[in-house]
């Protein structure tokens, strides 16, 4: 495990909340690690399982899904859907022998900005103890 | 798709924002060599007019195709570039934006490491973009109708601007009558208008304009639909008083014999079961409290029946829910004072009837108060002597309350003090306080005549009240001399944190509005859209955005309901073409992104097609996409099995290849 790895970790951020925190993040100019690279999508619900293997297989050393926190989708129930397929996700990850600990879904509102700062250097921590 | 993918990138300085904290140069000679990339280019402010005008000349002159743009986040210019590229004939999905500003410079110290990832955000982007397609935008209708939700001064402001620009519409008031917070209060500061007397008249225009359909007692209880055709079901609640008959004789109200304690009054007073909120209630029209009435709950009673000379009273009144169509909202929910009680029980938790709160002051000093204006105590009716007012009770105290700065305390307890030491000749005031915060025209002078006036400000908190004799004790701190002080009070005033009003989480949750984690609601943007919310026609006003006084209140009001005139003197609008879209030929028919949609926007409908092999004319399912209803949120691109339905401007592809970009 090389100290100065930095793993490349992909992050899908739905518009309404998590990217918005993001942007708040910025905004106060609160630091995280370089490591997360972020694509936007309108809702956590939009994230189709397909991109996390891709990005898997590409080559990610971590992949993140983050939405609104349950109950508060912009779309009302998306983030409900994306809940129930990630628990899957997480079973089917394991069992294609990828560490699951690789992969994180989050509930990060738009006024959560600390909270996006947080989460990010704690991933990007994990993935980067868990090695190449 | 037959588009060239000539694209054009272009980097943004912001100044230093961006120039400042990675190399600007650097990520530019990325871009020229990237897949795809004819030009690339950097300007100070791209999107100032000499910004926008250098990528329009770039475009011209490079016969540019699609454009990359690396500047600030997309939620900040993407409506601005898009503008722009209407000039060029570049259609305007034809851009993305590589959000280098808030994701890279503003968030990341190492130089290196920032220009690093911002490369990467254009190389995702470019990659993004080259599998975009021209979009065009649908038009929409717009009911010219406006609905405000609450009838406090907010939406009451909100309200009749909307209805003079000739606008309908309609206010819903959950309590029998408008008026909110703002009719509690006795004086107002910095003027010291009484605030009945600047707000009934508003309250009558309210009942009274044309364009306003008011409904009190009134709860909006389901919101369908989207920015300019929401569905609205608005639950009127059993008034058990008809009041198209009703004049509001006030016969009923003496004669009613079960008293319950007025809320109106906080607690201060009882009123009877069958009741207006306070004499200027608009509808002046009374209500049965069906929690109060004996006639009601056990049958035996009926004197409000027997004494209405009219007949208006039927106890047989049910709910009814009222379906409304409506093109903009207006959330003016506004506040509650804090539960002091359950958070402070060195104050005695409520235990000491002269322990009271700031707006229960303002109705023992309100002339059509309980005690007529007269300032008394609670728990013997004598005019006190000293009164101790405590500032900061659950505001700037994230321990036991909250962490923000109610924002109106401070001035309303000078007000306090002012309205004591005249009321009360030879009264004394000290005022417990964190600091002394008033910004706002006139507001500073009016605490500086407060303290010559003979209020006494003593910095520190108060960490204990208790009983001796008939007085209240207060200990606490005086910070600046550093050294404990005890004053024997008469009576105090706790001036308490404002926290977002009683069900006003539910009322965002319906319109799916965010808030913030003390439960204001959230703006689209703190500084440059704060009536906006971040869904479409829906506009806030007053203090359920956050605390604010009363001329902030109007101000904000006035500014929402300019959004609102703004929305409804349209026709029609342009709507997002990011939308699901189906591929027929590709479509089983199976049905699995029905149940998925939030909007039931998506329909299975028959289809005519031709069987494979034989070539017979057969009828098939195949899905359907409301282009009205979608709002593109692409759950059903997940649910569906062959990938019929995509979602566009966030393709599969496209996302894809915003993912492979990071590994080329």
């Amino acid at each position: 495990m090389a100290v100065d790895y930095e793993p490349k970790i992909i992050a899908f951020c739905c518009n309404w909340c998590t990217y918005t925190g993001a942007d708040l993040a910025g905004l106060n100019r609160m630091k995280y690690p370089e490591n997360v690279r972020v694509v936007r999508v309108p809702c956590s619900g939009r994230v189709n399982p397909q991109f996390i293997l891709r990005a898997f297989r590409r080559g990610a050393d971590g992949v993140m899904v983050c939405g609104c926190h349950p109950g508060d989708c912009h779309y009302s129930t998306g983030n409900y859907f994306t809940r129930r397929r990630f628990m899957l996700m997480r079973e089917l990850l394991e069992f294609n022998g990828i560490d699951p600990r690789r992969f994180h879904a989050r509930w990060i509102s738009g006024s959560e900005a600390a909270k996006f700062r947080d989460t990010v250097t704690e991933v990007t921590q994990l993935i980067r103890s868990l090695g190449k | 798709m037959a588009l060239s993918n000539k694209t054009g990138v272009f980097i943004c300085h912001c100044g230093t924002n961006i120039a400042g904290a990675l190399d600007v140069h650097k990520v530019v000679d990325a871009s020229r060599a990237l897949p795809g990339v004819a030009y690339a280019a950097d300007y100070k402010y791209l999107c100032s007019e000499p910004g926008q005008q250098l990528i329009l000349d770039a475009i011209k002159e490079h016969g540019l195709k699609r454009i990359v743009i690396a500047s600030c986040s997309p939620r900040m210019h993407e409506i601005t570039f898009r503008k722009m590229l209407k000039k060029s004939n570049i259609n305007e999905y034809l851009l993305e934006i590589a959000n280098i500003r808030e994701q890279a410079s503003w968030v990341h110290t190492d130089f290196d490491k920032a220009t690093e990832k911002a490369i990467d955000l254009v190389r995702m982007a470019v990659a993004k973009v080259g599998k975009s397609e021209p979009l065009k935008a649908q038009a929409i209708p717009i009911t010219k109708r406006a609905l405000v939700i609450g009838g406090g001064i907010a939406g009451i402001q909100a309200a009749l601007d909307i209805a003079d620009a000739g606008h309908e519409v309609v206010l819903v008031e959950r309590e029998c009558s408008i008026g909110g917070r703002m009719v509690m209060l006795d004086k107002t500061f910095p003027t010291l208008d009484c605030s009945a007397c600047i707000s009934t008249p508003k309250m009558v225009d309210v009942s009274a304009h044309p364009n306003i359909t008011l409904m009190t007692s009134s709860e909006v209880e389901e919101v369908q639909g989207y920015i300019g055709n929401f569905k609205v079901k608005v639950r009127k609640k059993a008034t058990y008083v008809n009041h198209d008959i009703c004049t509001g004789c006030g016969l009923c109200e003496e004669k009613c014999p079960f008293k319950v304690e007025s809320d109106f009054d906080r607690g201060l007073s009882k009123r009877p079961a069958i009741y207006k909120l306070f004499p200027q209630a608009v509808p002046a029209k009374p209500v049965i409290d069906k929690d109060a009435c004996v006639k009601l709950k056990t049958g035996k009673c009926g004197v409000c029946l027997k004494i209405c000379p009219l007949n208006c009273i039927d106890y047989e009144d049910e709910d009814k829910t009222v379906e409304l169509d409506i093109g903009a909202i207006v959330v003016a929910t506004g506040y509650k004072p804090a539960k002091w009680q359950s958070m402070y029980n060195e104050y005695g938790a409520g235990r000491f009837e002269d322990v009271i709160d700031g707006l229960q002051f303002e109705r023992l000093v309100n002339a059509s108060g309980p005690t007529e204006g007269k300032i008394k105590r609670p728990s013997d009716g004598k005019e006190p002597e000293t009164v101790v007012i405590v500032k900061c009770v659950g505001s700037r105290d994230p321990k036991k309350g909250h962490a923000y700065c109610s924002r109106a305390c401070c001035m309303y307890a000078a007000k306090h003090a002012h309205q004591i030491l005249e009321k009360l000749p030879g009264g004394r005031v000290f005022i417990f306080y964190i600091d002394i915060r008033t910004p706002g025209k006139g507001y500073e002078e009016f605490y500086d005549n407060t303290r010559k006036d003979g209020a006494v400000y003593v910095r520190g908190r108060i960490s204990r009240i208790f009983r001796e004799g008939d007085t209240l004790v207060c200990q606490g701190e005086d910070s600046l001399l550093g050294r404990q002080v005890r004053i024997n009070a008469d009576l105090v005033v706790l001036e308490t944190a404002m926290e977002p009003a009683e069900g006003s989480a539910d009322v965002l949750n319906m319109l799916g509005c965010a808030k913030n984690d003390d439960g204001w609601a959230q703006e689209a943007h703190p500084k440059l859209r704060p009536v906006e919310t971040q869904v479409g026609g829906v506009f806030l006003a007053g203090v359920c955005q956050g605390p604010k006084d009363i001329p902030d209140t109007v101000a904000q009001a006035s500014a929402s309901a300019a959004k609102v005139i703004g929305l409804l003197n349209k026709d029609e609008m342009e709507t997002s073409p990011m939308i699901a879209a189906v591929a027929a030929d590709k479509c089983s028919g199976c049905g699995a992104c029905e149940p998925i949609c939030p909007y039931t926007a998506i329909t299975l409908e028959k289809t005519p097609d031709r069987e494979p092999g034989t070539g017979k004319k057969i009828e098939r399912s195949v899905a359907n996409v409301n282009a009205g209803l979608c709002q593109g949120c692409g759950a059903c691109t997940v649910a569906c099995r062959t990938g019929a339905i995509d979602l566009l401007g966030f393709r599969n592809t496209q996302i894809l290849q915003e993912v492979d970009a990071l590994w080329q």
